[in-house]
């Protein structure tokens, strides 16, 4: 299929007809920041917005999710069986996505979404969403997509690319997905040529003012005990407060708590967003901690993003280098600067 | 308030090279826009990228307490607060300290600046002065420092450092007449409901990363209460009961002891005004007791002391 076109002021009704037979969540203005909500008229949808604050994660993964639900009554013959806690698959679009923002949950499938487990949520929300990204024009001053394999422009984990050429929109249908959606829509033309040629110049411009920043090839290369055991550590962790800031925003942290909580005779079965950064994430029920210092925590954040993942599932970095880490971590620890540490050639000791 | 980077610079090298102690802890250049970055220096080469501007205002006693060494601290008015709170509580001893104190004007409000700039994106800040020139994307602006202070900080009585082993510039004249809690005397004057309200607005953004408590000084327990999970006493879901049972409790774990530096408010990512919670038990202690927070070195806190004339009007 090929690119097609619509006006600024026709794709309210655009968003109209996807909202009559989706679900339809965007980037809305919330205070001053913009998160990815469902909404319910056309208007509440801003693609004006540069990036949301937190990242579109959880919608696929959501902070506290109820997965099971129990009764305690005593002679209840149900009690203590636990029981999917309802949940709505209907079919979603999710609407001005950053390309980098998709592109993670690609990277989160293959701990979701593997050969021998698969996180049934999980795995239906992708199923069940349609991703219609949004190419960034103005990447920020934090952002470094382009030196992790990603861009502004990266089609990889959408079904439909829109691009804002000013006076329209243009769309680019990737998938048979994309194509659904799109089908059910109508008031689009085809592209001409000065659209076409503009789009061109804003990929052109975007990807060329976020450049390459640093080059991620040398931590491939390098021996995981010699960047385990690297003498920077120390330095980079100074100033960490181990809050839970960098990878609650991260698009790519996946990690999780179980937990029950019951209330009189019910109870509930939370999943729960969890941080490598707080201590409490590998604290053992004999009471050791394998990582009870903040160096320990710290290296494992970066470790795992710049290491161990792109080792054990040879997938490029778990950062899209959406820069969320970088703008608002409370002491400035930019992973930027962790990147170019850990791929400098002489790990020289301090 | 540049100024005091030679000035830091100096002692650094100064109390390295003469063995004077082992470490220095001040801050270095941010690789953003209004942030700095908390920067422990151990051999006089790293001593140039030292660094000082109105973007220091978190609060470096909070790197103090466990330390064995022998360490210099650049710290303003508040952070000398803290660190004399660190004394009382014997987090750290004196003569293991070289305090820089930094006579303070303010730090300044990111926030401020970045929802005045109504959503262009600041790309390079640059402090001279009373003016900060912030430029972006075909933009450029001036602000004036003493507009945007930090919140904390336009209010703030104590500039000067309490204690300190040299300054770093003369004293400056202290702020006179502060009103400092016309927003806790709103909250009070609230009905019930509205109150309770309130707090649920307040806290309604809050994603319990617990920002603000790992950027206070004061919050050192080796197993804060919502971490403990044996027995578990506080809900981990996003729940507002937990949430600001979260905020209500570490609020009543900091009265008397919180100095106001407004370390837990800037390191919030979403912008919560958590003082609102500690500026009342603030005013509490200072109405009931006449106290503040780590401005008398050798006077016990109230809270961890009785006498028998203690006024007592919450017994109810
Ligand atoms: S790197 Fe920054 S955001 Fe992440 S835990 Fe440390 S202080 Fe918090
Ligand atoms: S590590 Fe930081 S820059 Fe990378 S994807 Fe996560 S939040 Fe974005
Ligand atoms: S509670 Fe906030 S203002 Fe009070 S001492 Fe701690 S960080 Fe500073
Ligand atoms: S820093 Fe902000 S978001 Fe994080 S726990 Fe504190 S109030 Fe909540």
């Amino acid at each position: 299929m090929s690119d097609i076109y619509i006006s600024r002021g026709k794709f309210p009704e655009i968003i109209g007809q996807l909202m009559a037979r989706y679900r339809v969540y965007a980037p809305v203005l919330k205070g001053e920041y913009h998160e990815f909500a469902k909404i319910e008229k056309t208007e509440e949808a801003d693609l004006g917005y540069q990036n949301t604050r937190l990242s579109p994660k959880g919608l696929f993964h959501p902070h506290a999710e109820r997965m099971f639900e129990y009764s305690l009554v005593k002679d209840d013959p149900q009690a203590g069986i636990l029981k999917e806690a309802p949940k709505d698959f209907s079919p979603r679009v999710v609407l001005g996505i950053r390309p980098c923002d998709a592109k993670a949950f690609q990277l989160d499938d293959v701990n979701f979404d593997t050969t021998a487990y698969q996180d049934p949520w999980w795995v239906r929300r992708r199923q069940t969403t349609t991703l219609i990204g949004l190419a960034c024009n103005e990447p920020c001053g934090t952002c470094f997509c382009t030196s992790l394999g990603t861009g502004p422009f990266d089609t990889a984990g959408l079904d439909v690319l829109l691009v804002d050429t000013g006076e329209g929109y243009t769309a680019q249908v990737l998938t048979q997905k994309g194509k659904d959606v799109v089908g059910i829509t109508s008031g689009w033309e085809s592209v001409s040529r000065t659209v076409s040629e503009k789009m061109e110049g804003l990929r052109k411009s975007a990807e060329d003012s976020l450049g390459r920043q640093f080059d991620f090839d040398p931590i491939k290369q390098k021996d995981m005990l010699e960047l385990f055991n690297a003498s920077f550590w120390d330095e980079v962790q100074f100033a960490c407060i181990n809050c839970g800031t960098c990878t609650f925003l991260c698009p790519t942290c996946w990690c999780f708590d179980i937990q029950d909580e019951v209330w009189g005779d019910k109870g509930d079965r939370i999943r729960l967003w969890d941080s490598c950064m707080f201590p409490l994430f590998t604290f053992h029920g004999s009471g050791h901690n394998p990582r009870s210092q903040k160096l320990q925590r710290v290296r494992q954040r970066f470790m795992h993003k710049l290491k161990y993942y792109p080792d054990k599932y040879h997938n490029g970095a778990a950062c899209v280098g959406c820069g969320r880490c970088v703008k608002f971590c409370p002491v400035n620890i930019d992973i930027r600067e962790v990147v170019r540490r850990m791929s400098a050639t002489c790990v020289c000791p301090a | 308030m540049r100024e005091y980077t030679e000035r830091i610079r100096e002692a650094a090298k100064r109390l390295l090279s003469e063995q004077r102690v082992d470490t220095v802890i001040g801050f270095r250049r941010g690789t953003v826009p209004f942030m700095n970055e908390p920067f422990l220096v151990k051999s006089v080469d790293q001593v140039d990228q030292l660094y000082w501007d109105s973007n220091c205002g978190i609060n470096l006693a909070n790197y103090l307490p466990k330390r064995t060494d022998r360490v210099a601290v650049v710290a303003k008015g508040c952070d000398s607060r803290n660190i004399v709170v660190h004394l009382l509580e014997n987090q750290i001893k004196r003569d293991q300290l070289y305090i820089l104190g930094a006579p303070c004007r303010g730090m300044v409000d990111k926030r401020r600046m970045m929802a005045d700039l109504k959503g262009k994106e600041p790309l390079h800040a640059e402090e001279n002065g009373k003016e900060i020139k912030v430029s972006g994307r075909g933009f450029q602006v001036t602000f004036d420092r003493q507009t945007y202070l930090q919140s904390n900080c336009a209010i703030c009585t104590h500039r000067n450092p309490v204690v300190y082993d040299e300054l770093l510039g003369d004293p400056v004249e202290e702020q006179q007449g502060v009103d400092r809690y016309p927003d806790v005397r709103r909250i009070e004057a609230m009905s019930v409901d509205e109150r309770w309200r309130y707090f649920q607005e307040l806290i309604a953004p809050c994603i319990r990363c617990y920002a603000c408590r790992n950027a206070c000084p004061l919050c050192y327990c080796p197993t804060c209460f919502v971490d403990e999970s044996r027995p578990q006493w506080v809900g981990k879901t996003i729940d507002p009961t937990d949430t600001l049972t979260f905020h209500f409790l570490r609020a009543y774990h900091v009265a008397g002891r919180c100095t106001d530096c407004g370390s837990c408010e800037r390191a919030c990512p979403v912008g919560i005004e958590v003082r609102k919670f500690t500026k009342k038990l603030e005013k509490e202690v200072k109405e009931l007791y006449g106290y503040e927070a780590g401005v008398t070195p050798d006077q016990r806190p109230p809270l961890d002391t009785f006498k028998p004339g203690d006024p007592e009007p919450f017994i109810k």
